[in-house]
């Protein structure tokens, strides 16, 4: 591998270096007590939402599948908690509106141990087999996209692919659940990339892993020498330069082996499969013993929480039973966000629950948001920063004045806004405080609703 | 508790606008007291006076509503002193006044304010006076005249609306050299007189009549690149495009044309480059547009410095290809990742079928090699580009 060592100087170009922040990198994952009731969301990931199979007043034990996949980009759900069903309905979700969810009220004094499913053997199975046993566990992207993971994994008639991808770069500030899960579960982690492996029929897996976390990377090396000789193929651990936005596949591709992923196309188009590092390290548990997925490592961090920490967290345990736990509410705390500060979510609500795509809660002060007071928004002085940054290649700065224009289509059709994928890079630098990839996203949804309204007339 | 919900990215960079442009006014301090130095109490006064008049104009025009941006972001101060430093040091305040107002009401006010000018507003009141007062803008009091810290230079204190007293009777009144009034450019471009390599040297550090010192503002600029409060990539385009077109000319003919580093470091090619022509709003954001821009203004610099009726290029070179930065800005837009000529090959539509890249590794070879940065011999070739009908 001495090719892929050799082009560890280049990485992508443009990006920036936010403060990483890592409050929690050297803690030990920690296991949070069941919440008194939990709020399944039926829609946690890109796709239809699965169908609920369970009945108001149902006892449900902690493993036992609570909804049933509907189509290929939809997974099953799994109880959190061993209790009784409550509630089946709509609850506030994390983006503001109301979603469909079942509520489990958890027995008092529920073990934490997986009660359903069984061991199995999957050293024989077939690609076709892994796959309907990673659809099974209802697993989908745990770095925060929530793309069905058996899709993902599952590669076209056409294509080949040559080789897996695991992300381990984690670049968004403060997080650090993927770096515990590397140091921790690195065992596991292999595992699960020898299935993905064998479901995709890669014959090489490359972990690419950002430099500021050594001790990630000692560790996946290690593990990867346990293993010894590998029938699937020979993995190998690589360290990149640090720097944001690496987590995204495109970037990571083109740090690890200097090639672009086609404009419109997918990874695959070149032979290559990504993967983020908690979803295999969680692949790696749960298919050996055929349980589902009912929890996962969530970074609770930020300066307004007093103990931070990487949390193995039930799935649908409310944000505010996790910020008490986490003693938030001594600090002003200000806002609340869901995934890390450069691309996740503020949380509408505190009663929204953890969803199978959120890897970190961060919570922050007023102060350290590093706002200007008033968040005086100047005109634009051109300073070039955004056009610096943009790792797409992009001209932020137009596309900004032409979304003051309203000239959509144009941003659309010219300056190729449908390649922005809202890292946030040109917010982060403009010094003007143009909210530029807000302005974005605003232009590419009407710009969805005009193709959407264009093909049904 | 409340909390706030706001989009993402939910962290911000330190830097603001009044951030970048106090860090380019502390980067001028010492250019500006170095000129001080030089020229004593009539630079002092000249930088005050038009600096001043730079933000009452400011004021005047932010208070009434007419154009954006406030007064605290330090951007007229910038305007103030960049055109004050353009100026003669002894040129008559209320000249410099003039100019000031000028500057910050025709050339920012009336486009909107701050990000909107489409000229570099210090150029445009220096543009100004150099029209309506071509005799006092060409007329430089020498440097280190003795006594300059307790006397103006007479020019300075010339009544509103009048002219200056003449600078070359003072100079012979008071018995000193008075060839030095003339800057190295005029000289060589009225009388021919070329300086040498001895007299480059002492205009280098400012020791001639020539304004303020290159190689401090060089040095200055420098800090300024590598904080990133300015781009290198204009600078760096305009020194090498005036070099490289007055070398030519050079080596043309060398009894003709003065030789490149008087072209480079005479008259006011280096704070033209270094602060005006690095002015953010009217500058290209591309950085090919920054490489094109900066190469035109030094082709047009030295253009006009050999063949116009002028002394100085720069300020032209620079109005006019602030005039072009919109048309080179579209045709020197980026190219979106995954839109070059590799990536093209392996066009794929999303959701649809996957066409391999040509350039596939087959799986039994795949970990031995690893697909290699884009360089001239791995570029696919020409007959696999254009396959018909199976990569479009």
């Amino acid at each position: 591998m001495k090719l892929v060592s050799w082009f560890r100087g280049e990485a992508f170009q443009r990006g920036v270096h936010p403060p990483s922040c890592k409050l929690t990198a050297h803690t030990r994952i920690r296991r949070l007590p069941f919440p008194p009731r939990v709020i399944v969301p039926l829609s946690q990931h890109i796709g239809k939402p699965p169908r609920p199979i369970v009945k108001v007043g149902q006892e449900v034990v902690r493993g036992q599948p609570i909804a049933k996949a509907e189509d290929w980009l939809s997974v099953p759900h799994h109880a959190p908690v061993t209790g009784r069903v409550e509630f089946i309905g709509l609850k506030p979700g994390m983006r503001g509106p109301w979603v469909e969810s079942i509520v489990i009220r958890a027995h008092p004094g529920a073990t934490q141990e997986d009660l359903w499913g069984e061991p199995r053997d999957l050293s024989g199975a077939s690609a076709q087999e892994i796959l309907q046993a990673v659809w099974d566990t209802g697993m989908v992207g745990l770095g925060g996209a929530a793309f069905p993971t058996h899709a993902k994994l599952s590669v076209p008639q056409q294509a080949k692919v040559h080789t897996l991808v695991v992300n381990g770069c984690e670049c968004e500030p403060y997080l650090t659940c993927d770096h515990r899960v590397m140091v921790e579960q690195s065992d596991d982690l292999i595992r699960g990339i020898r299935y993905a492996m064998r479901a995709t029929g890669a014959r090489r897996a490359i972990v690419g892993i950002e430099d500021n976390k050594p001790d990630a990377c000692d560790a996946v090396r290690a593990a990867i020498a346990r293993a010894g000789t590998l029938p699937e193929g020979e993995i190998h651990a690589e360290m990149v330069p640090t720097k944001y936005p690496q987590g995204s596949e495109k970037m990571l591709i083109m740090a690890l082996f200097g090639v672009e992923i086609p404009a419109g196309g997918l990874p695959v188009s070149l032979g290559m499969v990504v993967n983020n590092v908690g979803t295999l390290a969680a692949l790696g548990r749960l298919l050996p013993v055929g349980q589902g997925l009912t929890e996962r490592v969530v970074t609770i961090t930020g300066p307004g929480v007093a103990r931070p920490g990487d949390y193995i967290v039930p799935i649908g345990t409310p944000l505010s039973f996790i910020l008490d736990f986490a003693g938030a509410f001594d600090a002003q705390a200000k806002e609340v966000i869901l995934g890390g500060p450069m691309m996740g979510q503020a949380a509408a609500s505190l009663e929204v629950p953890i969803t199978k795509g959120i890897s970190g809660i961060v919570v922050m002060r007023a102060q350290d948001m590093q706002l200007d007071r008033e968040r005086k928004i100047y005109p634009c002085i051109k300073c070039a920063q955004c056009v610096e940054s943009c790792p797409m290649g992009l001209n932020p700065s137009m596309l900004g004045m032409l979304a003051a224009k309203r000239e959509y289509d144009l941003m659309g059709s010219r300056y190729h806004l449908g390649e922005c994928f809202e890292c946030g890079c040109c917010s982060y630098v403009c010094p003007s405080n143009i909210p530029l990839v807000q302005q974005f996203r605003v232009a590419k949804q009407i710009l969805r609703e005009k193709a959407v309204a264009r093909k049904s007339s | 508790m409340t909390i706030e919900i706001r989009s993402a990215p939910h962290i911000k960079a330190p830097r603001n606008v009044a951030m970048i442009m106090r860090h380019v006014v502390f980067s001028l301090m010492p250019v500006c007291a170095f000129f001080v130095y030089q020229y004593g109490l009539s630079a002092l006064a000249s930088l005050l006076v038009v600096t001043g008049s730079c933000l009452l104009t400011e004021r005047l025009f932010v208070k009434t509503g007419t154009q954006a941006g406030d007064i605290s972001d330090f951007s007229a101060v910038i305007t103030g002193l960049l055109l004050a430093l353009s100026l003669p040091p002894a040129f008559p305040l209320w000249m410099g006044a003039v100019a000031g107002f000028v500057a910050i009401a025709l050339g920012k006010a009336l486009t909107g304010g701050i990000g909107f000018n489409v000229f570099n507003p210090a150029l445009v009141g220096r543009a100004f006076v150099q029209a309506a007062f071509p005799q006092a803008i060409a007329t430089y009091s020498p440097s280190f005249l003795p006594g300059r810290f307790s006397e103006f230079v007479p020019s300075s204190l010339a009544w509103p609306l009048m002219q200056p007293a003449d600078l070359m009777l003072w100079l012979k009144v008071k018995q000193l050299d008075a060839l030095a009034a003339a800057t190295p450019l005029a000289r060589w471009k009225f009388e021919g007189v070329l300086a040498g390599a001895e007299e480059l040297l002492t205009s280098l550090s400012g020791h001639m009549a020539v304004g303020p010192s290159p190689l401090l503002i060089l040095l200055c600029g420098s800090y300024l690149a590598v904080r990133r409060f300015l781009d290198w990539r204009i600078p760096a385009a305009i020194l090498g495009s005036a070099g490289l077109t007055a070398w030519l000319l050079f080596a043309l003919s060398p009894e003709r044309f003065p030789n490149p580093f008087f072209m480079l470091f005479s008259g006011g090619l280096i704070l033209g480059a270094v602060y005006m022509a690095t002015d953010m709003a009217t500058s290209p954001v591309t950085p090919k547009g920054m490489w094109v821009y900066g190469a035109l203004i030094g082709l047009l610099t030295v253009i006009i410095r050999y063949y116009s009726g002028l002394p100085e290029g720069v300020m032209y070179a620079i109005l006019i290809a602030n005039a072009a930065t919109p048309l080179i800005e579209k045709v020197t837009q980026p190219t979106p990742f995954g839109k070059s000529a590799l990536a093209k090959i392996g066009h794929a539509k999303r959701g649809a079928s996957y066409p391999l890249h040509p350039g596939y590794i087959s799986r039994e070879e795949a970990h031995a090699v690893t697909p290699k940065k884009r360089f001239l011999w791995n570029k696919p070739k020409r007959d696999e580009r254009h396959k018909p009908g199976e990569h479009r």
